[in-house]
């Protein structure tokens, strides 16, 4: 894969979340979501990094995640809408989603939760030697919640087949996480686990691979757990009602200019500027498609509200 | 086959089993393996699985539980031990937000068939933080199944059947039984989830109990049984599933009920049997139904405060009393 796919699949999830919220202005999706605009190049670039059977953990912030790992995108929106989709019938909405047909273990809503979760899948890899490797995402601010801190030393300790990505878009829901540590990288907490940790350009997917890649590699030898912190950008709210009075002005407009999509077209010459031009209209009617599907999935059947709850 | 073992044998036993007859069963927990488990309930298992299927884990009931769950979702079927039940409580994020949900949050794409086993109550001397009976807790919870064996044989019948539910199962042991000796049907078929069990006939009330209160109940209709007074004993054994119609049969049977549990009182599981009785057994009801629980207070350490705090015999007495002569 190289550049056209990447910012095919970079362009689709923003596409993705761009039309997502314009249903959710229009009143077809219930319920708050969390977008992860600008931060596209991370779980492209990791996903670039995996084979079929690894599993993949992310957090409320995951549609991207989900769109690079094949999660189906008429799935996705009708999961969003409410819908009797196919991922979840209706039960995780945004922000709890997950596709086991894709090794999606899912989103969570609990900050860092799916850390020590993704440990398991690791541990399930690592027990059957099937090769696989388990990526979870977090946010910066998950950093400091205890429950990833567990999960990182049992990783350790265990030299489990575990790699976290880091995604450090500056806010820890609606607060600088420059207010709320004491490092100045994330990645130096990896230290502290006897891990190795490295910070790479987030909105690069090339440099995203690279990292992810070292560190599945890594992972797969049976050397253990690695920790990238990828830095860059958000460009929306934390959730859809965020105003975001809290970020300096310029601060977005700037971001504008760095985030992974532009950055590609700032440098791209009149020939790439037209296949980009023809990959942008070819992922809006993609995308289209995709919401005119999900539009015509039902709603769950009422009756079914209490199944699923044991074997 | 029926063995006499003590009820942290048939713990042993039950474990030996699951190791023994899955390759995909893993346990962890704190000082498991070479330790061997603070009350011997996995001793000789390292030894005899192996660190790939039994080992240690850091102090980190959050992190070892979401494992737990990460690895039952991918494959595995882990069972994770909590030392005392009092530490469930650090790892509640993992335990209500994420193991109990993921079967129905994904219309059931995912399982999370594992176990997390656990000891809970009082012992002489243990301090609030190693005395709760968090039982309401879980079964609060949709999405777990709740066991708590009263007998060596229940021990080890019920964690078996834990073992191999698709569904996450919470067995909570009582600690103070462990010494106690029992026969256990160590050949028996695995049993389904759920089923409460009539362990003593009688015709006058029926006391409803579970865990250590299934033997205090017991002896408290042999002290009964003297002064006239004709007890049934109910073992619910599940709190979930909840076998509700054997307390309603037992309850028709008797016209009288007397729900025991060693929780503290307000909000605790009893409160559940009483307003089911109420709901669906009203009109063979001759007596207000009672309540045996701890009092609503954190567990002393002294065993002089503990004596008038935890829930005895004598108490399970006094409340059948009050209930059949009022």
């Amino acid at each position: 894969m190289g550049l056209p796919d990447d910012y095919r699949l970079m362009a689709r999830i923003r596409r993705f979340e761009e039309r997502l919220t314009a249903l959710k202005d229009a009143g077809e999706i219930p319920g708050s979501i969390h977008l992860c605009n600008g931060q596209e190049a991370v779980p492209v670039g990791a996903c670039r990094a995996l084979r079929d059977g690894d599993h993949v953990t992310a957090t409320y912030r995951g549609h991207g995640w989900a769109i690079a790992r094949g999660v189906d995108l008429t799935g996705l929106f009708a999961e969003m809408m409410g819908r009797d989709s196919a991922l979840c019938g209706g039960r995780a909405a945004s922000p709890y989603l997950s596709d086991p047909g894709r090794w999606f273990v899912g989103e969570n809503s609990i900050v860092g939760a799916g850390v020590p979760i993704a440990t398991g899948a690791a541990l399930t890899a690592q027990r059957t030697a099937s090769g696989a490797v388990s990526v979870v995402s977090i946010g910066d601010g998950a950093m400091n919640q205890g429950n990833v801190h567990e999960a990182l030393n049992l990783a350790a300790v265990l030299d489990l087949p575990l790699v976290l990505v880091v995604e450090n878009n500056v806010y820890s829901e609606m607060s600088r996480i420059s207010d709320m540590v004491r490092v100045k990288q994330l990645a130096e907490r990896a230290a502290g686990y006897g891990l190795p940790g490295r910070v790479v350009d987030g909105n690069d997917p090339d440099a995203v691979y690279d990292a992810v890649a070292e560190a599945v590699d890594r992972a797969r030898e049976g050397s253990g757990p690695s920790i990238v912190e990828a830095m860059t950008e958000r460009l929306v709210g934390h959730y859809s009602g965020d105003a975001q009075h809290y970020r300096p002005a310029g601060e977005i407009a700037a971001a504008r200019l760095r985030e992974p999509l532009a950055r590609i077209r700032a440098a791209a010459d009149a020939d790439l500027t037209a296949r980009l031009d023809a990959i942008d209209a070819e992922v809006d009617a993609e995308i289209e498609a995709a919401v005119t599907a999900a539009r015509a999935v039902p709603h769950p059947d009422p009756a079914t509200a209490r199944e699923h709850v044991y074997v | 086959m029926s063995e006499s073992l003590r009820y942290i044998q048939a713990v042993n036993a039950a474990l030996t089993w699951a190791l023994d007859s899955r390759t995909d069963t893993v346990y962890f927990g704190e000082d498991v393996a070479l330790p061997g488990g603070p009350f011997g309930a996995t001793k000789g298992l390292h030894k005899r699985f192996g660190s790939d299927r039994i080992f240690d884990t850091p102090i980190s009931e959050t992190g070892f539980l979401g494992m737990a769950l990460g690895a039952a979702m991918t494959g595995l079927r882990p069972i994770a031990e909590i030392m005392y039940a009092d530490f469930s409580f650090v790892a509640m994020d993992q335990i209500v937000n994420q193991i109990a949900t993921i079967r129905y949050s994904s219309a059931g794409r995912w399982k999370a068939p594992l176990v997390i086993r656990m000891q809970q109550g009082y012992s002489p001397g243990a301090c609030a933080q190693h005395s709760h009976s968090p039982e309401a807790y879980f079964a609060h919870t949709p999405g777990l199944r709740v066991a708590l064996p009263a007998t060596p044989d229940d021990a080890y019948q019920m964690l078996r059947t834990a073992v191999v539910s698709d569904d996450p199962v919470v067995v909570a042991e009582a600690r103070m039984l462990y010494p106690t000796r029992g026969p256990v049907r160590t050949d028996a078929p695995v049993e389904p989830v759920g089923g409460a069990r009539v362990v003593r006939s009688g015709a006058d009330v029926t006391v409803v109990a579970w865990s250590r209160m299934v033997s205090a109940a017991l002896d408290a209709a042999t002290t009964l049984a003297g002064e006239g007074i004709d007890v049934e004993v109910v073992d619910l054994r599940w709190l979930n599933p909840l076998d509700f119609d054997t307390v309603a049969a037992s309850v028709a049977r008797t016209g009288r009920l007397v729900v025991a549990h060693e929780a503290n009182l307000t909000g605790g599981f009893g409160a559940e049997i009483a307003a089911r009785a109420a709901a669906e057994c009203f009109a063979d009801l001759r007596a207000p139904i009672a309540r045996v629980a701890a009092p609503d207070v954190p567990m002393p350490a002294a065993p002089a405060l503990q004596a008038v705090v935890v829930p005895e015999a004598a108490t399970v007495a006094d409340a059948v009393r009050r209930t059949v002569r009022p």
